[in-house]
């Protein structure tokens, strides 16, 4: 068959993917704007499947869009404005240089600007895929919020993103949505479950941030316009759901209201709940699952999930009824955060934060939170607790008892709630415990070894006995060589124990041979799928390694304390 | 050279002294060789002085003239000018940068040129411009478009610009179906990994690294870490200081979200045992050998080469300390001990069971020994079978030289010597046991393979060409054929019609040895590249499988020659004997499954086992490894 001939790399995957240069030099814009588009538009390198096809025959490591992204960034309207920007640049760079300060003026004032609303409806076209992508914008405001007003970003980003979180905090407390929190080194890790979807977020300590030279805080800052605008739209609609006023007042709180005028530190004292739309809309909520006629499986799934749902309203109520103050020295905002939310009253010193309703002398506080060795004076019918008790017990979702978090108390280790062990897994000793408390079982003051050492298993007993045999038969021979004058002579030789038939050796011998009949089919896989297996394999035996570590650490340790102990 | 002007009173003195040269700026040195160094006013030459100043001279004038400080050499007159105090006076304040006159004043009251006050007389009188007067109609027509659009609302006030973004149900009218084709391809970004025990600011003490884990922790690399941070105990929340890299890791994340290329990777969710395939149970395939039963001992240097006799009674073992050893099979007792010139590099036993001869080939010989064992009739028959030949009566040259051994070298068994041109590696008896072949591997002659007949004494080089480096050789059990392994292919010739009939591909780097399947059918050979390739041969010239069940280079295979059972011998010190079954039905596969693996030899300067035979009748194989021994599994 005649025909032209087909030209390499002008169709199939050739043709579907675009290098960065040439998407570049496609929306004529600069690396920089680039950049900042894909930020906003949400755009990103895909992995080719077949790189080397895709490269046209290079192994050259580039990174490779999508050609339809890259088309579609084409009738992006915000390119113009970027082009525009370009061009008030230049002008204001202009104008300085002439000395025109009216022309300045002028410029300044005209400053094209862009809105990203559109993109935000275009990229989560429904108000579910906004909430699940929201994790990166929650830490990424929390953490700019925390930004001194130093010039490291501008200042509306900062009061915009401290404003955005107070009322995304707000907004977690009325809906009692807080599920998890965890204290890491690295900062305060809180999960909420909002609207079925579950977000976790990170929340630095509140220090002086030292920053750092090698980080790029343009992309940042790109990053956070896109989330900032994202975010206010989620509070929006998070607020609509609530029947929440939007932007957020407090309720008629006339001490505060005389204390302070600026509403957003009224907010962030987390101590007031919000104004409603409806006046009349009472906190009453819980809306009652209903019966459905349903049989077999369904019926159990009911049952499973009424149960949760049962489980889920007591957590919310977790601390209801109690009465907390905060020392000065704790984190107040988390902890008023996490206290609320699942609802706690709280205070605090005056001189900390406005917005404390009731002083340490109340004779009502149940709890008070301290974070030092020691206190001079002492209430006798409230608690005095270390920090961490709220965080253990709201993720045991039940009070535990404060008697392991008083004060100057050496406290018990605190977990992550967010690892789940599969069987095989590592379980610390503490997590055992704490699930036999859930579970209901007395707190027992022995805890029994429970981790029996089953990893011991291989001993090599069967290549032993062949080993003395063959030096019984070296030996043998060793004598027969040198001596000639060793008259020939028969040993009487020994019936080999796994021979005669006890049962025990019966079942080894079983065992070994199905361990060789395994060792010779591993022998006959595929090399593929050989290096599958040896790869699940390997992860199986990393696990069992670490298991084995921490039990090891475990021992040496215990055996250190019983010492102590004796 | 400075020029002092002269003062009034010193004109004067030279008016009646006027020595004053007129030769005018040149270099003096041009009156060097002259007794005059010029002239004066009048025309007339002026002298040199008659004796020129030496240091001497002028160290004296020096220590004695007061003078001597304000003396200056003319050099135009070659006379010395003492200053006087008006000049010294003068240099002083040339030198602190004054005026050089005395009286000048540098400080006059200035004069102001232009005043600031209004004088009553303009400097021009030109009249004012009318324009300047009358209302510009240009601007008014400006003005009044500006009033104009106005009036009309075209301009409006300018607002004040809103700082704060102002938000709305963006999600008010939304359509899950509007949604664009390009989310079809959308890789959504993983969330952030949730943080394990270890990230607690109270982690249980066992995620706590030890001194050494530390150590090696901080040593690593950022990207070889198993954790990106340290895990850290404190006592209380009160302690916990900032983390220092959370901008960082805030930072890293934001790259990963628009630069990192994104790839949806499906997870294997395999149970691992599945993977393995299902075979049937060795001990269905039975018999075949499973214990070490026998240890030959004997040898001082790793033993190259066995080989069973036809009956199965005894063994040949050929060994680098020159000797050649005979076993009884069943007791392990050495019948015999031959020592030969050299490192013993092949033995082969006649397989023709009416023939006891044995093949041993060293350095550029092969012998034939009779090694006088087992039926007397048989090897006094053989004996018979050398002596019977009779010269031909043309002699032809030959590659290789025929030697009959007689005398002490009879009794000892020699029968025949052959020496050849070049070191021997390998000899092979066909199996009527008539014919033998010897390999002498060389890259660069076609002599590598020879193919002798002991009948007729008579040797012959079948190959006019080189097609490589020659392995191993072998001959088809029942047609003829012959198999000549080169590093990389078989070739099979067929012997009669003297051709090339195929060309085995074994995809190995580095063939090491080659065993025929009895039946003539099936072909495996080993490489060095821990590989062994099975043939069929009448289906393809391609292995129809490649087994790597040896972790080290092949040294050794063997083909049983009544039970299906192939094995094969590697340094890794293992001996794998396999299940090779090829049925009758061609629509079945064959059936190939290892059985066994056989450990037993000591592995010894990286060598293991070094060659494997079976027994001829029972299921029973023999090794011999570098650790001298030979050993018998049943």
């Amino acid at each position: 068959m005649g025909g032209l001939q087909k030209k390499k790399y002008e169709r199939g995957s050739a043709t579907n993917y675009i290098t960065r240069n040439k998407a570049r030099k496609k929306l004529q814009l600069s690396l920089a704007d680039f950049r900042r588009l894909c930020i906003l538009k949400g755009i990103y390198p895909h992995e080719p499947k077949h790189k080397k096809k895709v490269n046209k025959g290079s192994t050259a490591p580039r990174t490779f869009y999508l050609l339809k992204d890259i088309r579609f960034l084409l009738h992006e309207p915000i390119v113009r404005k970027f082009r525009e920007y370009k061009v008030f640049v230049r002008k204001l760079r202009k104008a300085y240089g002439k000395a025109e300060w009216t022309a300045v003026e002028r410029l300044r004032d005209n400053k094209p600007g862009y809105k990203l609303d559109h993109i935000i409806k275009e990229r989560y076209p429904t108000f579910i895929d906004a909430l699940r992508d929201i994790d990166d914008a929650l830490s990424m405001c929390f953490l700019f919020s925390t930004f001194a007003r130093t010039g490291k970003c501008h200042v509306q980003t900062i009061t915009l993103c401290r404003r955005l979180t107070v009322e995304w905090m707000n907004y977690v407390v009325t809906s009692r949505s807080l599920r998890k929190v965890f204290i890491s080194i690295k900062g305060i890790y809180y999960q909420a479950e909002v609207l079925g979807q579950l977000i976790t977020w990170l929340v630095p300590y509140q220090f002086a941030h030292d920053h750092p030279t090698d980080v790029d805080y343009r992309v940042m800052a790109t990053f956070t316009e896109m989330y900032t605008t994202l975010f206010g739209f989620i509070n929006f609609r998070l607020y609509q759901t609530l029947n929440l006023v939007y932007p957020p007042k407090v309720t008629q709180h006339e001490k505060l209201n005389r204390w302070v005028s600026c509403s957003l530190q009224k907010l962030s004292a987390l101590s007031a709940s919000l104004a409603r739309v409806v006046a009349t809309a009472e906190e009453e909520e819980e809306n009652q699952l209903d019966q459905f006629p349903a049989d077999g499986e369904d019926l159990e799934n009911m049952e499973a999930r009424e149960k949760e749902q049962k489980e889920q309203e007591a957590q919310n109520r977790l601390f209801e009824g109690l009465k907390f103050f905060l020392n000065r020295e704790v984190p107040r905002e988390s902890l008023a955060f996490i206290l609320r939310c699942f609802g706690a009253e709280v205070s605090w010193d005056k001189s900390l934060c406005i917005g404390g309703t009731y002083n340490v002398t109340d004779e009502t506080i149940t709890h008070q939170i301290v974070d030092r060795p020691d206190i001079d004076k002492q209430y006798i019918n409230r608690y005095y607790i270390q920090p961490q008790w709220v965080f253990d017990s709201v993720n045991a979702k039940m009070r535990l008892p404060v008697e392991d978090y008083f004060l100057g108390v050496t406290l018990p280790p605190h977990l992550s709630p967010f690892v789940e062990e599969k069987d095989g897994d590592y379980v610390p000793p503490e997590k055992l415990k704490l699930m036999a408390l859930q579970r209901g079982e007395k707190h027992e003051e022995e805890e029994d070894d429970d981790d029996d050492d089953d990893d011991e298993e291989y001993n090599d007993e069967v290549d032993d006995e062949d080993l003395t045999e063959e030096k019984n038969l070296k030996k043998m021979e060793d004598q027969r060589s040198q001596g000639k004058t060793l008259a020939v002579k028969v040993t009487p030789g020994k019936v080999k124990p796994w021979e005669t038939g006890s049962v025990g050796n019966k079942v080894r011998l079983e065992k070994e041979e199905k361990a060789e009949e395994k060792r010779l089919a591993i022998m006959m896989m595929k090399k593929k799928e050989k290096y599958l297996y040896d790869k699940i394999m390997f992860g199986k035996k990393r696990t069992t390694r670490e298991v084995s570590e921490h039990l090891r650490k475990i021992h040496s340790g215990s055996s250190f304390l019983l010492l102590l102990v004796l | 050279p400075l020029f002092i002007p002269l003062a009034q009173s010193d004109m004067k003195d030279y008016k009646h002294l006027d020595i004053r040269n007129t030769v005018g700026n040149v270099p003096m040195e041009w009156y060097q060789d002259y007794p005059h160094i010029g002239y004066n006013l009048d025309g007339k030459k002026i002298f040199k002085p008659i004796r020129n100043k030496d240091e001497l001279d002028e160290f004296l004038d020096k220590m004695e003239n007061p003078d001597y400080w304000r003396t200056v050499h003319d050099k135009t007159t070659a006379s010395d000018i003492r200053l006087t105090d008006e000049q010294v006076d003068l240099v002083h304040r040339l030198q602190k940068g004054q005026f050089g006159d005395v009286n000048f004043n540098e400080y006059e009251p200035s004069v102001d040129f232009f005043t600031n006050e209004v004088m009553i007389h303009p400097v021009t009188n030109r009249p004012q411009d009318k324009r300047s007067f009358i209302p510009s109609l240009i601007e008014k027509e400006k003005v009044s478009k500006l009033v104009h659009a106005i009036k009309m609302g075209w301009i409006k006030p300018r607002k004040p610009k809103e700082t704060t973004p102002q938000y709305y149900d963006l999600w008010a009218k939304e359509d899950p179906n509007a949604i664009l084709g390009r989310h079809k391809m959308h890789v959504p970004a993983p969330k952030m990994r949730l943080p394990g025990h270890e990230e607690s600011y109270n982690p249980p003490p066992e995620y706590l690294l030890t001194e050494e884990e530390r150590l090696v922790w901080e040593q690593q690399d950022a990207e070889d870490r198993k954790l990106p941070f340290l895990p850290q105990k404190h006592s209380c929340l009160r302690a916990v200081p900032a983390f220092s890299r959370f901008i960082h890791e805030r930072f890293e994340r934001c790259l990963d979200l628009y630069l990192c290329p994104r790839q949806r990777k499906m997870r294997v969710n395999v149970n691992p045992e599945d993977l393995i395939p299902k075979l049937p149970k060795p001990k269905d395939l039975q018999p075949f050998p499973t214990t070490m039963s026998l240890v030959y001992r004997g040898h001082t240097s790793l033993v190259r080469s066995i080989s069973a006799s036809p009956t199965g009674q005894w063994l040949v073992s050929g060994s680098d300390d020159f000797t050649v050893r005979f076993w009884e099979v069943n007791t392990g007792r050495c019948m015999k001990t031959l020592e030969v010139g050299g490192a013993v590099k092949s033995v082969a036993w006649n397989p023709n069971p009416a023939v006891c001869l044995v093949a041993v080939c060293f350095e550029r010989t092969v012998l034939l020994l009779n090694p006088s064992l087992g039926d007397r009739l048989v090897v006094s028959s053989t004996d018979q079978l050398i002596t019977a030949y009779e010269p031909p009566e043309e002699d032809k040259e030959q590659a290789v030289t025929w030697a009959l051994s007689e005398g002490l070298e009879h009794n000892m068994g020699h029968r025949l010597t052959l020496t050849h041109p070049k070191a021997v590696k390998q000899v092979v008896w066909h199996g009527k046991g008539d014919y033998l072949s010897s390999v002498m591997p060389d890259n660069s002659s076609n002599l590598q393979v020879l193919i002798h007949q002991v009948s007729k004494r008579r040797t012959q080089n079948p190959f006019r060409k080189n097609k490589g480096l020659v392995q191993c050789v072998s001959f088809h059990p029942l047609r003829p054929y012959f198999f000549v392994a080169t590093q990389r292919y078989v070739r099979v010739y067929n012997l009669i019609k003297q051709e090339l009939t195929k060309k085995l591909m074994t995809n190995c780097k580095w063939i090491s040895s080659m065993a025929i399947h009895p039946g003539g059918d099936n072909l495996i050979c080993g490489s060095y590249d821990c590989r062994l390739a099975w043939f069929d041969l009448d289906l393809s010239t391609k292995p129809y499988k490649m087994l790597r069940h040896h972790k080290k280079a092949l040294r050794g295979v063997a083909y049983h020659r009544n039970y299906p059972l192939f094995a094969s011998g590697a340094d890794d010190g293992s001996v794998i004997v396999c299940h090779g079954m090829v049925y009758n039905d061609l629509l079945q596969n064959p059936l190939i499954v290892p059985v066994k693996v056989l450990k037993g030899h000591q592995i010894t300067h990286d060598l293991g086992v070094l060659d494997v035979t079976f027994h001829p009748t029972q299921p029973w194989v023999f090794s011999s490894g570098a650790d001298t021994t030979i050993r018998l599994f049943t």
